[in-house]
């Protein structure tokens, strides 16, 4: 199953409206993305806890539909 | 924490075992590349860990991601405390604090 990289993009600048998204098709088959996710909501939290709210953010199609995103987040500069 | 028994189960290993992988396949035969990619960090700093094929258990392939609220396998636990999966495991890894973590908690490296 694939996921198209524009609906990644929806559903985290849903969760996270502030967020700038920069999303990579690793392998060009829409199933291996890696994306970079900046965005405030990040502040003063773990990386797990980052990545939990970005997981949370794709309303369990992480690990399902969506096989493989390689995942970098950060604060705003 | 919860009643689902297999938490249980996940709660001894990771207690019982300093570092514990939640992987897919064994540390001698990945099943998969990203499992693969942490089995040879930890590897590489030459870290005594124990991997968890989920695979064999579908029980505790499901489990491991409700107990740490993480969707994907790998999965790293540090004397008891979820570390990351493979992109914060690598991250650390190339920054140093993976290493740093490891001495931190005093964990058992091979001699």
């Amino acid at each position: 199953m694939a996921m198209e990289a524009s609906e990644i993009e929806r559903l985290i600048k849903e969760a996270l409206p502030d967020a700038t998204i920069s999303i990579e098709d690793l392998r060009g088959d829409g199933d291996h993305y890696s994306a970079h996710i900046v965005s405030g909501a990040f502040e003063g939290k773990s990386r797990v806890q980052q990545h939990q709210i970005v997981y949370a953010a794709l309303q369990g199609r992480m690990g399902g539909e969506l096989h493989a995103l390689a995942l970098q987040t950060s604060t705003p500069k | 924490m919860s009643d689902n028994p297999v938490f249980d189960r996940i709660k001894s290993e990771v207690d019982e075992n300093q570092v514990v992988l939640f992987m897919k396949g064994s540390p001698m035969f990945p099943q998969c590349g990203f499992s693969a990619a942490v089995s040879t960090l930890l590897s590489n700093l030459q870290v005594k860990f124990k991997g968890v094929d989920v695979l064999q258990d579908g029980e505790i392939r499901q489990g491991v991601k409700d107990y740490a609220n993480w969707p994907t396998v790998p999965q790293l636990y540090v004397k008891g405390e979820f570390v990351g999966g493979c992109d914060i495991v690598r991250e650390m890894y190339e920054t140093g604090e993976l290493e740093q973590l490891l001495k931190d908690k005093d964990v058992e490296f091979a001699a």
